[in-house]
């Protein structure tokens, strides 16, 4: 059987099944390689190789998670997030993607006891960054919300980057760092 | 804490003990994952962080009553052959045994949970129970969980549930997997249908070492894909019925091996018998194909005076980590091959072997002394 990529032998077959739909590559073994096969990766693999029109409304601009600075698309390539608040940051398209992959797209199953305070939105955003001089987050109780205004300013953050008008998004940013709480160590 | 040759001294509980339809179902497995709120997943974050929420993380973890006078050890102090018999004995993922630094796990005194640090998410919380019991040790890891979780700020948001790095493990983070032994649905050629049955219901199967491997040694591990949008006794549920679908066709199946085709069937057990019990020479897929039919063999009661436990043990034993373990040095690939023989050649003498059995007499414990002069 011939590569999908190339015309070599293939040698490495990837079979996915969701909701009983089925999914066949055939690859080389250079291009399982070149194409991260070999390593499980979970969804997005068959994607990856699909014709375009199979493709997810995912490729669009660039998303950039600002708690972690992870891509949208590194997470197309490697089909991983980079932190939990990257499902705040790449929620468009998520449902789509989970629809595909789960049986429905709304957890049911267990809670955590405290968590049940939290907005029903995402949870709270927190700095944590990959910086050098990150702050360790507290010892033991999860950090308390930020206040209202930060929230909401969050909320146009979110906007402005979904809206492209990224000028609006950086001034937002810094207006957002400069209320939180300055975490010196 | 206890230390790793104590740790693997004792054969864990789950190998010893016998669960239901232990003759088919080999072992269940339930695997959570969770995340803290605050880091980057494992896969995308630093090393210096890593490191960081390792050492926020593992006293927390160590002091858990399940886990308190376990073994916990961090990764950089571990040889890569200790690394790979905790794979080997499942107790660690071969994607966590491929990880260093910042990485860690805690195994409890009875190897039936334990908590890989750092895994694709910060943590893996796994039960495993002999048979078909995935209730049980789903049991074991949500009581792990609920301590854990009143000790560290986990990642959860309340529509998607569990945080993970990988959206496939969204929602509940479970897995449940259960390990089947199914010579007889292999030998019949019944299997690639119930593959494909299982498949269409939105279950994984996969061979001994998870994801790609081959099913050597008539072995299959099936789980659930799906983690979000319902919840898990559900899950576990579903897969339990599943599960015991499978059986039933496996027992069924070797009823009917040992009503019409007695004569194969004695063959290939006592094939199998003659070559562990006499070879020098036994590579691993060999031996753990040998052992499958040795195994049904036993539960058939073709096999005189074998315990199944005996068997199950080799199924370890004979591993390339388990095998350079008890060699305390590395070993090439055909010393193992000779010392892997040596040791199923020394385990199998208490055997009686099969014998030889006239087809219509009924059981009765076989030979006193084995003689095997067909």
């Amino acid at each position: 059987m011939k590569c999908d990529v190339c015309e070599n032998e293939a040698t490495v077959f990837l079979t996915q099944i969701i909701n009983g739909q089925m999914t066949t590559v055939n690859l080389c073994e250079t291009c399982s390689k070149a194409k991260g096969v070999t390593e499980e990766t979970g969804f997005g693999l068959a994607e990856a190789f699909l014709s375009p029109s199979h493709r997810t409304e995912s490729d669009t601009m660039e998303i950039v998670c600002d708690a972690c600075g992870f891509t949208a698309s590194q997470l197309k390539k490697i089909g991983r997030m980079g932190c939990p608040e990257c499902y705040a940051a790449f929620r468009d398209g998520l449902d789509g993607l989970l629809r595909n992959m789960h049986k429905g797209t709304r957890h049911v199953g267990k809670r955590p006891s405290h968590i049940s305070a939290v907005a029903p939105q995402m949870l709270p955003r927190q700095r944590s960054a990959p910086l050098k001089d990150a702050p360790p987050p507290p010892p033991v109780a999860p950090p308390a919300a930020p206040p209202p205004d930060v929230a909401k300013l969050r909320a146009e953050l979110d906007l402005a980057v979904k809206e492209e008008r990224y000028e609006d998004a950086a001034r937002l940013k810094s207006e957002i760092e400069s209320l939180q709480p300055k975490a010196s160590k | 804490m206890m230390r790793f040759a104590t740790l693997i001294k004792n054969p864990a509980d789950w190998m010893k003990g016998a669960g239901p339809h232990s003759d088919v179902v080999m072992t269940s497995r339930v695997r959570l994952a969770r995340n803290l709120r605050g880091y980057p997943f494992p896969g995308f974050s630093q090393e210096r962080q890593r490191i960081e929420l390792l050492e926020r993380a593992r006293p927390v973890v160590e002091e858990l009553p399940e886990m308190r006078d376990g073994y916990s050890e961090d990764y950089t102090e571990l040889s890569k052959i200790r690394k790979q018999v905790l794979v080997e004995r499942h107790l660690v993922s071969r994607e966590h045994a491929a990880r260093s630094s910042g990485c860690a796990v805690v195994v409890d005194r009875k190897q039936s949970i334990s908590i890989m640090i750092n895994e694709e998410d910060h943590f893996r919380i796994q039960g495993i129970r002999p048979g078909l019991n995935l209730a049980s040790a789903f049991e074991v890891v949500d009581r792990v969980d609920t301590e854990l979780e009143s000790l560290l700020p986990y990642a959860f948001d309340p529509k998607l549930g569990y945080l993970t790095a990988c959206p496939t493990n969204l929602g509940t983070g479970m897995r449940a997997s259960v390990m089947l032994h199914l010579p007889a649905l292999v030998l019949t050629e019944q299997i690639n249908p119930v593959i494909k049955a299982i498949g269409k219901i939105g279950l994984a199967v996969r061979g001994l070492y998870g994801e790609g491997t081959e099913a050597l040694g008539n072995l299959f591990q099936i789980s659930n894909q799906h983690t979000l949008g319902e919840a898990e006794p559900e899950i576990i549920a579903q897969i339990e019925k599943v599960i015991e679908g499978v059986v039933r066709s496996e027992v069924t199946a070797r009823a009917k091996l040992k009503e019409d085709h007695q004569t194969m069937l004695q063959d290939q057990i006592g094939r199998a018998f003659a070559i562990l019990r006499y070879a020098h020479i036994l590579t691993s897929k060999e031996a753990l194909n040998l052992l499958s039919m040795l195994r049904l063999g036993a539960d058939l009661d073709l096999v005189g005076n074998c315990d199944r436990s005996l068997i199950d043990m080799l199924l370890l034993e004979i591993q390339p980590a388990h095998l350079q373990l008890n060699a305390a040095r590395e070993l090439s690939p055909e010393e193992r091959d000779s010392m892997r023989a040596d040791l199923t050649r020394t385990r199998l003498q208490s055997i009686d072997g099969p014998g030889s059995f006239p087809p219509s007499q009924s059981n009765n414990g076989g030979p006193a002394s084995p003689t095997n002069d067909e």
